[in-house]
């Protein structure tokens, strides 16, 4: 009792609410609250990939470009690039050159490689630190020998560029650059990529550089949009490759140095993560034009004010769902986005379809929004398979047959609340190519009926089935029905519905589905051998073109004869011939006609069932202004905005701790121990009973 | 007593050599090295000189146990086995494959693992050997029957519930403390106190039949009997006499695990979002990270050693009889 006592004192010290998980020097601060939940991998632009990453680098980082962040479609413009770079053709187009001019005046972030004093420090100096910010700090100006740096360290030899492949593709003289570095490298120490000259990329002036491409690519200019393209200083990779940084985990990796509107101040991947608003930062208007229903939103409200709002960012690690639900209801998280568990708490459909937030979050003023994401998750047959592969009319058949049956707008209802568009192409909604409507629908699968898509029925599916040799699901050879095998790493106990509609998809056709359930690994061989005959996978956007997609596709990224990604191994000269003509075109009806004839041939083709493209649902706080989703930009939390007194005052109100069931409970403990004490002293009186 | 210790220590080399080769060859049955870099390249634009470069760099691309092309001891030392091993034996543990330093990383978690872990190890071993203490003397009366009805009844419910029962109850409804989170220093008392109720609640019901039935069978015994007949208190007789005599059980199962408290709590480290070892080793197993993973294995397999070690000394402490020379 005494101790419940002592507890609750010890807890009433902690002020007004006393679950808060922040400490209390924080209160009342112009702070946002995050989470996260995987552990970064890397936090090097050059290596950086995911979007879980993302979230920390692109507040940091600053490419020459960015995405608009109101308008739609997606629209790029320039960050501290002086305008959006033109390409200009050379050599009767055999070559193409970006002449990209960067804003003169922009300073890095604080950081301690711009002070020469730190650049030959003694291992037990570094020992010592906390963090690299302990050591004094320097700044300089922005230039673009930083940019020309940073696509150089693209083909460093210790580091691993995801698109260092693609790259060496377009970027004159990267490849011969990669193999030229890795001969030289003494594999420890700093390698001053300065001394070395890259072909393709060419210093203009102080502020200016060129990058001279291999033919046309206008998705370039995308890239230019990426942290893989941000500037980095030289004295900055120089700085942390001082003895004893990677051992106290001082590494570029861990430390990203650039120009944005904050620095990564603290670096606690096991916990927490924290921005800090970068004190050099120029400031940048907001947006003061968007789509037409921003201004009704509020989000034009702060157009042409300096931006960034947020002072701070504090993410924290959340491992597991549940606490992290509970910490965003009780005001502990801006946003959040919706786990499967949680969606009927959070969200109520109406029988139109249209998604809105549950009473209860009504009340407490949370706002719901939803955004259809630029990614595709598909479901492949294997083009090499001898059963459901191949240009054959019977393999092409059923696999339309297959492609009926399988009900995708049920599998949406059932395993993902509806939080999905059903895909009729590879195209995502939003992205030029796109059909929408009537022209948009899969003919192979669906028709347009009443003004709405609908999936044909079953009979045609059958119909088709028959037509392809497998009259009710069997083989007319031998009598023995089709057995089919679908690969996947869905094998928790959790899948197991997932895996037996999958079943019953193809048992309406008379198929029968044997599931192979695998390990990640195991499954990646398998597609890297095209062993496999279905199987699932999904495809998130790098920026929103149409190739991005239509490439997974191609034939010369088969698979299975390579290292590319069409995991289907779908070989169609005609589309590929379209392909490589597409890609090279700007947004144009000549460019709609291609894409519209490459989508007609894989819907005939059938070698995807097309899946869905998700919808994301996100949840934030009323006190959280500006906030839009948008798919392609991760730099956006400078155009957020708190209202700080709001969210203190809800936080107050939704918190009070209850005391008495506490008291209570102790009471009651207490208590129970009244007859033992009893039974005892009873005990202790007692006289010396006789035996028997 | 000094010599029992050496002769230990050098009996521990051996299953420690063991324990490496084990984990080594479970792991590598389980992923190949070309696994392991697709899983840290991750999914998009991998190709396959990404993957040899990867191997490379970390040393993966040697044989794992036999270098067939070297010549003399190299066949030996040229392999992913012993460059990955022998330096385990210097805890020199070296980077993880996201190349941060798994000592300084190790370090860093070791706090938090313990300030859940041994409060949780202490209040949990007091009170379930208080409660055993009082279903003993209450025994063969309605409390004893209640009480193991009720470690029954606690030893039934998974963890888990409790977890998140307590969550929900403690921090969600009632608003006392936070659902989840860490900070260091004396601010670290207020996450830890949830974490740590839950664990020794959890425990109770397990860990007090376990003692009772320990207590019990000291009971049964002729000291007992004589110590009554002196006249003792029925407190005198149990706390003086049955628990002293009881230690050795206790210590058995108490003292071994004293070092693997280092190891931390798996379950209770992920929901309350508590940066220790233990969720440190579950993010490496989730990330394919063998440098981590074996280096948590070693560690745990040393702390084991180092508890079995301890256990034997502990009985010295508890048991005049008993001598190592």
């Amino acid at each position: 009792m005494r101790i419940v006592l002592i507890l609750l004192l010890f807890l009433a010290g902690c002020g007004e609410v006393w679950n808060d998980p922040y400490p209390a020097s924080e209160r009342g601060r112009n702070i946002l609250y995050s989470a996260f939940s995987e552990r970064p991998k890397h936090l090097d632009p050059v290596q950086s990939y995911t979007t879980d990453e993302s979230q920390f680098i692109r507040q940091v980082l600053e490419p020459p470009l960015q995405y608009h962040y109101l308008k739609r479609p997606y629209e790029l413009v320039p960050l501290t690039a002086v305008e959006v770079p033109k390409p200009r053709e050379i050599e009767g187009g055999k070559f193409t050159v970006y002449e990209i001019r960067i804003r003169p005046g922009i300073r890095f972030q604080p950081h301690p490689g711009f002070v020469a004093a730190n650049s030959q420090l003694k291992r037990e100096v570094v020992e010592k630190l906390e963090t690299p910010y302990d050591l004094p700090l320097g700044t300089r100006e922005l230039v673009a020998d930083d940019y020309i740096y940073q696509i150089k360290r693209l083909a460093h030899p210790r580091l691993h560029s995801p698109i260092l492949g693609l790259m060496s593709e377009y970027i004159v003289g990267l490849g011969e650059f990669s193999k030229k570095l890795r001969k030289i490298d003494r594999r420890e120490g700093w390698l001053d990529l300065r001394e070395h000259a890259l072909e393709g990329v060419e210093r203009v002036d102080r502020y200016t550089y060129r990058v001279k491409l291999h033919g046309r690519y206008p998705q370039f200019a995308y890239w230019l949009a990426m942290p893989f393209f941000t500037p980095i200083p030289w004295e900055a990779e120089k700085f942390f490759q001082q003895p004893g940084m990677a051992e106290k985990n001082f590494t570029l990796d861990w430390w990203p140095v650039g120009t944005g509107p904050y620095v990564l101040a603290q670096n606690n991947p096991n916990a927490r993560m924290v921005l800090d608003r970068n004190p050099n930062w120029r400031g940048e208007a907001y947006p003061s034009e968007g789509e037409p229903e921003d201004m009704a939103a509020g989000l034009l409200a702060d157009a042409g004010k300096i931006m960034p709002f947020i002072d701070r960012v504090v993410f924290s690690r959340e491992k597991e769902s549940v606490p992290y639900w509970n910490k965003f209801l009780q005001g502990y998280y801006d946003n959040a986005g919706i786990g499967s568990d949680q969606f009927d708490q959070a969200v109520r459909v109406s029988i139109e379809g249209a998604a809105e937030p549950s009473p209860e979050m009504i009340g407490k003023g949370i706002r719901l929004s939803t955004l259809v994401s630029a990614t595709i998750y598909y479901f492949g047959f294997n083009m090499k398979d001898p059963v459901v592969g191949g240009n054959s009319e019977r393999a092409r058949k059923l696999r339309q047959a297959i492609s009926i049956a399988v009900d995708m707008e049920e599998y949406l209802s059932i395993f993902a609340n509806n939080r999905g568009v059903v895909a009729h192409s590879p195209v995502p909604p939003g992205i030029f190519g796109r059909r929408e409507g009537a022209e948009g629908i899969n003919p192979v699968t669906h028709v347009w009926r009443d003004g709405r898509e609908a999936r044909r029925p079953l009979e045609d599916a059958k119909k088709l089935l028959a037509e392809a040799g497998y009259p009710g699901g069997r083989d007319p050879k031998s009598g023995a029905p089709l057995l089919l095998y679908f690969d996947t790493t869905s094998r928790g106990p959790g899948d197991k519905s997932r895996l037996d509609w999958w079943r019953k998809q193809l048992a309406k056709l008379s198929i029968q589905l044997e599931v192979r359930e695998t390990d990640w690994n195991r499954f990646q061989e398998k597609i890297r051998k095209g062993t496999q005959q279905m199987y699932g996978l999904g495809w998130a956007a790098d920026y929103p073109d149409a190739e991005n997609f239509l490439f997974l596709l191609h034939g010369p990224q088969a698979r299975a004869d390579g290292a590319g990604a069409n995991s289907s191994n779908y070989l169609n000269p005609k589309f590929d011939a379209l392909f490589e003509k597409m890609k090279n075109m700007p947004n144009s009806p000549e460019r709609q006609r291609a894409i519209d004839a490459m989508v007609g041939m894989v819907r005939h083709d059938a070698p995807w069932i097309f899946g869905f493209h998700p919808k994301e649902y996100s949840l934030r706080h009323s006190w959280l202004a500006n906030a839009k989703p948008n798919d392609m930009a991760g730099n956006t939390t400078k155009y957020l905005r708190l209202d700080v007194p709001r969210r203190e005052a809800l936080r107050r109100e939704w918190n009070r701790p209850v005391v008495w069931p506490a008291v209570l409970l102790a009471l009651a403990l207490a208590l129970s121990a009244v007859p033992a004490v009893l039974t005892y002293r009873r005990r202790e009186r007692m006289a010396a009973r006789a035996a028997g | 007593m000094l010599a029992y210790i050496f002769r230990r220590v050098l009996y521990a080399i051996p299953i420690l050599i063991g324990v490496n080769l084990i984990t080594f060859a479970l792991f590598f049955i389980v992923n190949t090295p070309d696994d392991m870099a697709r899983m840290h390249l991750g999914v998009k634009r991998v190709t396959p000189e990404a993957i040899e470069k990867w191997k490379q760099e970390r040393g993966y691309d040697r044989p794992l146990f036999f270098a067939t092309q070297q010549d003399g001891l190299s066949k030996i030392t040229q392999t992913i086995f012993f460059e990955k091993s022998v330096k385990l034996f210097a805890f020199d543990f070296g980077p993880a494959e996201d190349r941060r330093d798994i000592g300084e990383e190790i370090r860093a978690r070791m706090g938090p693992s313990l300030a859940l872990a041994i409060p949780v190890f202490l209040v949990g071993l007091a009170v379930n050997i208080t409660f055993a203490l009082l279903m003993a003397f209450f025994r063969a009366t309605y409390l004893d029957f209640w009480g193991v009805v009720l470690c029954v009844a606690m030893m039934s419910i998974s963890t888990l519930f409790y977890i998140i029962g307590g969550q929900y109850v403690a921090a969600k409804l009632w608003n006392l403390v936070p659902i989840s989170g860490y900070d260091g220093g004396l601010d670290a008392g207020r996450f830890v106190i949830l974490p740590v109720l839950i664990g020794v609640v959890s425990g109770i019901g397990s860990g007090s039949r376990w003692y009772r039935t320990i207590f019990l069978e000291e009971m049964g015994r002729d000291y007992v009997r004589t110590a009554r007949a002196k006249g003792l208190a029925e407190s005198v007789v149990l706390f003086r006499h049955v628990l002293k005599n009881a230690m050795i059980p206790i210590l058995t199962g108490a003292v071994v695990v004293i070092p693997l408290l280092f190891m931390g709590s798996l379950l209770t480290e992920s929901f309350f979002g508590i940066p220790g070892l233990g969720s440190y080793t579950i993010d490496a197993i989730q990330a394919q990270d063998f440098a981590v993973v074996r280096s948590m294995v070693f560690i745990g397999s040393v702390l084991y050693i180092v508890g079995l070690l301890l256990t034997d000394l502990s009985y010295t402490v508890v048991d005049p009889r008993i001598r190592f020379d």
